[in-house]
């Protein structure tokens, strides 16, 4: 065994249980990052000493599929980033309905040279829309995974380490949040909106990407939640925790040292995980027509008016279809790679 | 058996008192005392209808008198009004409940069959090129959303299809099972499919995944040492421990996808209780939505109950946590 140079995070290995809590969501089932275990993969190569992160860093960045979905994850945001720039070089706004934009007969126009990808119902470019487009998608993708992540590990830690009362309360809350379902409330706050923001006690409610991004967190957190919960309370039987607890330490001090770094890998997992489940339910949210509504720029509600086009204008269907199905594919691609640089398997 | 049974039923029962709650607070209270009245009389209310409705729910009572007659009115399966079509709430619940049931069902057939194989097959296949394109295609229909795998299907199953002459297919809509059992069958293929694939394609990455965990434990190579051949090794050995993870994670897919089914019967114009739900929206009328909501929190907690006390009943050693 070698000892512990300060400044690498190398870890002694204790058996791991098994993942802890069997309420697996999507494919962590198997992920067994409970104990880092920095010289796994160094065989017999020698002396060289990595840390956890410099080996999930190296596996990355040597796995093909996970390079080019980054590229493509990292086009996507550009092109949010910078799609004012995008309507600046084809002259066309993204609101702006152009007479010219429509045939004669008051129909989309296909791709030509004054509109890249064509129009969409009402004259408006489409490859500009497609670009604005791409900012409610990763906003809330990426917003929605944080708050999942954050509080559900914050209260799956807490439910976990503390047990008793307060395990009651947060499991409790974790059921009422998977027995709604989010379609339904939000198609509730939706109905309600309609007449003006609400306002229940201190809280106001008004409509907007921020709503969404924080519905589509919520609900999104209950799953993260048990299964930290589950993981946590393995962690927390563990030899080397009672021994720093009976130590004295407290407790915040144990979870920040012991709990934490054994918590994160998974942590990380999910955050990848959840983006593209989250850009597809924000999808639908607004394919519904209780998300992003039109006129704001936004895949769902685009690919809802451009389904009854598919006869006349089958580019208006095509592209922010091709947009979503690419964006979520890369992201979920990245997201096996991210799982499977944290915990390789042996096989495969 | 009986305090695990009673244990649940009481958790269920809080859970469902919670999300009433939280419609109360939405419905009742959100909009602001004098909008309440309005919002649930809908656009274009006559004064005689805003009179009754507040004389019936008692708005003009303090919140909480207002709070114990709604919750006294779900008690006795009393879920609202429907104003705009003139009928109990609970009468609208009952209508879309069966198309929504019809459609669960089958799309739970499919994905649990088509996954789980799937991911077998992936999994413990000797030719990497199989494995590769089961993960590839899983890939592909799980990041696909629904709504785009159900317009695609309309447009090129149903729309060019019949073009061509072969009308398979039936037009988007339902077809009650009393009417005509094999119109509702064909009316449910495709949607069946666009519902059942993506989960399908979730669940064979799920198993593939705890199969290939389970290739790697000390038993299976002690098993393949003993010369077991390798159908029993993989059917008996190595997909038990996945089963669990799949069965588990499948009651709780199955008792929300009430909820979740919503994007598909708008897709195929089914009428069960996400469909109805979003068209009383459209309409402003909020009195359905909102016993649509409660019915719909009411029928997942249900089933997760039933499913729960199933699992419990199968083998009380997996019981999840």
């Amino acid at each position: 065994m070698r000892p512990s140079r300060p400044g690498s995070r190398t870890r002694r290995t204790l058996a791991s249980s098994g993942t802890g809590g069997t309420d697996n969501r999507d494919d962590t089932a198997g992920t067994d990052a409970d104990d880092r275990t920095g010289h796994e993969d160094n065989g017999g190569e020698g002396a060289r000493d990595e840390g956890f992160w410099t080996l999930t860093t190296r596996r990355l960045l040597h796995d093909r599929a996970a390079v080019a979905s980054s590229g493509i994850v990292l086009f996507f945001i550009l092109l949010a980033l910078f799609a004012p720039v995008v309507a600046q070089l084809t002259g066309h706004g993204v609101y702006h309905q152009y007479s010219s934009g429509l045939t004669s007969d008051g129909l989309p126009r296909a791709p030509d040279s004054t509109f890249p990808l064509g129009t969409d119902d009402l004259g408006r470019d489409l490859l500009v829309r497609i670009a604005y487009g791409a900012r409610p998608a990763l906003l809330i993708g990426f917003s929605a995974a944080f708050i999942a992540v954050i509080l559900g590990g914050i209260a799956g830690i807490c439910a976990g380490f503390y047990g008793g009362v307060i395990d009651a309360v947060i499991s409790r809350i974790f059921e009422i949040l998977l027995a709604i379902p989010l379609l339904f409330i939000a198609i509730c706050l939706a109905s309600v909106l309609s007449y003006g923001p609400i306002h229940i006690g201190p809280i106001q409610v008004h409509q907007g990407v921020g709503l969404i991004a924080v519905l589509v967190g919520l609900f999104a957190l209950a799953p993260v939640g048990r299964v930290i919960r589950g993981h946590v309370r393995t962690i927390r039987e563990r030899t080397y925790v009672e021994a720093s607890l009976s130590l004295g330490t407290s407790s915040a001090h144990t979870i920040w040292v012991d709990v934490l770094p054994n918590v994160t890998p998974q942590l990380l997992v999910y955050t990848t995980l959840l983006i593209p489940i989250n850009i597809l339910a924000a999808a639908s949210l607004s394919y519904l027509g209780v998300g992003i509504t039109p006129p704001q720029a936004d895949w769902g509600s685009m690919i809802a008016t451009a389904q009854n086009y598919y006869r006349e204008a089958w580019w208006f269907l095509l592209f922010p279809v091709m947009a979503l199905v690419t964006l979520t594919i890369s992201f979920s691609v990245l997201g096996d790679s991210v799982r499977d640089a944290i915990s390789p398997r042996r096989t495969r | 058996m009986m305090r695990f049974i009673a244990i649940r039923l009481l958790l269920a029962i809080f859970v469902v008192w919670a999300v009433a709650t939280i419609v109360f607070l939405i419905f009742f209270v959100g909009p602001g005392p004098g909008q309440v009245v309005h919002a649930l009389a809908g656009r274009g209310a006559t004064p005689t209808t805003i009179a009754d409705i507040t004389r019936r729910l008692k708005l003009n009572e303090p919140i909480y008198v207002q709070y114990f007659n709604y919750l006294g009115n779900l008690a006795h399966g009393n879920l609202g009004y429907d104003y705009y079509n003139e009928e109990p709430v609970s009468q609208v619940v009952a209508r879309a409940f069966p198309v929504t049931l019809s459609l669960v069902v089958g799309a739970a057939v499919i994905w649990l069959v088509l996954g789980v194989s799937g991911g077998a097959i992936a999994a413990s296949t000797r030719r990497p090129a199989l494995d590769r394109l089961i993960t590839g295609v899983s890939l592909l229909f799980y990041s696909i959303p629904s709504f785009v795998l159900g317009t695609l299907a309309i447009w090129l199953l149903y729309y060019e299809l019949t073009r061509s002459g072969i009308s398979f297919f039936p037009a988007p809509g339902y077809v009650p099972i009393s009417q005509s059992a094999i119109g509702w069958f064909k009316s449910l293929i495709l949607p069946w499919f666009t519902l059942g694939l993506g989960l399908a394609a979730a669940y064979t990455r799920l198993t593939r995944v705890s199969m290939l965990d389970t290739f790697n434990e000390p038993y299976m190579v002690t098993a393949r040492a003993k010369g077991i051949s390798e159908s029993r090794l993989v059917y008996r050995h190595a997909l038990r421990p996945a089963w669990t993870t799949v069965v588990s994670q499948f009651g709780v897919d199955f008792a929300t996808l009430f909820g979740g089914a919503v994007v598909v019967e708008q897709v195929f114009g089914l009428p069960g209780l996400g469909y109805t739900t979003l068209h009383a929206v459209q309409q402003q009328d909020l009195p359905v939505v909102m016993g649509m909501v409660l019915a719909g929190a009411v029928i997942i907690v249900a089933v997760s109950f039933l499913v729960d006390v199933l699992y419990f009943w199968l083998d009380p050693a997996t019981r999840a946590r």
